[in-house]
């Protein structure tokens, strides 16, 4: 380790204190960026995971029972649907062993679907899981399966899953090329605000110049001063998102649950990595900013 | 040490400097005269390399400025020491921290600043103020720090912007003396000036210059009317900061 980079270091801290006004608006810019691109971040992934479960179920059909359906009724209706073609696999699922799938899914919130068992009124049915080859044969067993006995429902909804399918690439686009917009418009506002603070310290910058400072040296404490305000702002918008996004999963994670039939992405998974994107984020935004605002005083 | 060889410098057809030939010795004490526009200000930033000639060469200490390489800019910096009108200390450090600072820039050990920064305040004369602030000192106290900044590296050569421009002849005549001291002490000093009194005074060489070509060239110069500009631009300043 070097003097040099302990000089730049310091002398970054020093700024940082000496220019608090300065470096507490870069930090909210920053930071508010951070927030909203997280926002769209956690709107993409967990999109991601609504359309890769339903891409999963695309080719299962789900034969909801009746209760009163007893087991040899079941076995019968399980032959049946073994004989038909196309059919790869017939399952049953008890309405326990469906509680347990939804509470793998829910990961975290899984909590939330104890209540329900506790109670010991699950409210889900017998199922018969018919794992198809493809789309047509899902078509024609459907078909056959709704003019049988003991059956309740059958969940297999063709154009739903098309119409969902679609919608959901569309939001991802749309919030890739805003997070896209957003990270351009971050490094101009933060090439801005560390502009401020080089302006603020041109004469320092000009003296450093005609005594014969190297362009790094130079550099070397805006460019600091950048990662420092970049990381800090990535921990401080990782942290109100975390909060944010507990909140939002402990309030409406059933609803959600409810609506999808799947839950929101584990809280814990999701958001160890958007504090590691935000980090390295935060900190290539703040570098990029200050190289960008100091490009003028350097050039010669 | 300092020889420049027709060197030719215009801005968008204007004459910075033309043709213009010169030639210092080390340990030689130099005034540059003339009305401001007249090319003093391109004279100093060419020896500097904050701009490039148009057209032939500036020796110094053995190599040509006008073909550094940008990697070798700051090097060459530093072999220099440069004097501001307007003193350009730093007002949030303290004196002690601005004369550092040109110590800290160039990466020298900490050792060397604690040892040679009070060195230096203590030979122009303001070792009491060490831990005050600009603002807290005198105008003439902090054209002594800026001087003490910028000999603190022991530069060859020390260029001076009107030094004792935004002083009283008192403080003026006392930062002249300092200048005498360190160049005594075998630093070349070359100082831009408008003040009739001290170039007459100090008998130096005087190197004049007017609309971009050298006029005057003397041992033991002295002050000519023509070298004065008018009222107005008198405050207009070498390096902007």
């Amino acid at each position: 380790m070097n003097s040099r980079l302990v000089v730049s270091f310091r002398q970054s801290l020093r700024q940082i204190g000496r220019n608090m006004a300065m470096t507490i608006a870069s930090l909210f810019s920053i930071t508010a960026i951070l927030l909203i691109l997280g926002f769209f971040f956690i709107i993409v992934v967990n999109i991601n995971n609504i359309s890769e479960s339903v891409k999963e179920n695309f080719d299962v059909v789900e034969v909801n029972l009746l209760d009163q359906t007893d087991e040899a009724d079941t076995g019968v209706l399980m032959d049946e649907f073994r004989r038909m073609t196309g059919v790869l696999n017939v399952t049953f699922q008890s309405k326990d062993e469906a509680l347990e799938n939804w509470k793998d899914q829910w990961g975290d919130n899984a909590d939330l679907l104890e209540r329900i068992k506790a109670r010991g009124d699950n409210p889900l049915p017998n199922a018969i899981i018919i794992e198809v080859e493809q789309l047509s044969d899902a078509e024609s067993v459907v078909q056959k399966a709704e003019n049988m006995d003991g059956v309740e429902k059958i969940n297999y909804a063709q154009d739903t899953v098309n119409k969902l399918l679609k919608i959901t690439s569309f939001i991802q686009m749309g919030a890739l090329i805003l997070i896209g917009f957003l990270l351009i418009i971050s490094v101009v506002v933060v090439s801005n605000t560390v502009k401020l603070t080089v302006l603020a310290r041109e004469k320092e910058i000009t003296i450093m110049k005609y005594v014969g400072a190297t362009n790094w040296f130079i550099r070397g404490p805006f460019l600091m001063e950048g990662i420092v305000i970049g990381v800090i702002a990535a921990i401080l918008s990782s942290g109100l998102i975390a909060g944010i996004y507990h909140y939002i999963v402990q309030n409406f994670g059933v609803d959600f649950m409810l609506i999808m039939s799947i839950g929101f992405v584990s809280e814990k998974h999701l958001l160890i990595n958007l504090a590691i994107i935000f980090v390295a984020l935060g900190a290539s935004i703040g570098a990029c900013g200050s190289i960008i605002s100091m490009r003028r005083f350097l050039d010669r | 040490m300092i020889e420049y060889k027709n060197v030719t410098k215009k801005y968008n057809g204007n004459i910075g400097i033309e043709d213009v030939s010169v030639r210092i010795e080390k340990g030689e004490f130099v005034f540059l005269v003339g009305p401001s526009g007249a090319g003093k200000s391109t004279f100093v930033k060419l020896l500097l390399k904050l701009m490039d000639a148009d057209a032939g060469e500036i020796f110094f200490n053995g190599y040509d400025v006008t073909k550094l390489q940008s990697i070798d800019i700051p090097r060459h910096r530093r072999s220099m020491g440069i004097v501001f009108q307007d003193f350009s200390l730093l007002p949030k450090k303290t004196v002690f921290e601005n004369v550092a600072f040109a110590m800290e820039i160039i990466q020298m050990p900490r050792k060397a600043v604690k040892r040679q920064v009070p060195q230096m305040l203590d030979l122009v004369g303001i070792s009491a103020e060490a831990h005050k602030y600009p603002a807290q000192i005198s105008i003439g106290e902090q054209q002594r720090v800026a001087l003490a900044r910028a000999i603190v590296n022991n530069p060859s050569v020390l260029i001076a912007d009107e030094p004792t421009g935004n002083l009283d002849p008192e403080t003026g005549w006392e930062i002249m003396r300092l200048l005498e001291q360190i160049n005594r002490r075998g630093t070349t000093v070359l100082m831009v000036t408008h003040s009739k009194e001290i170039v007459n005074a100090m008998s130096k060489r005087v190197i004049a210059i007017r609309d971009g070509h050298l006029v005057r060239d003397e041992r033991s110069g002295m002050y000519h009317p023509e070298d004065d500009s008018t009222e107005a631009d008198q405050n207009e300043e070498l390096f902007e900061i």
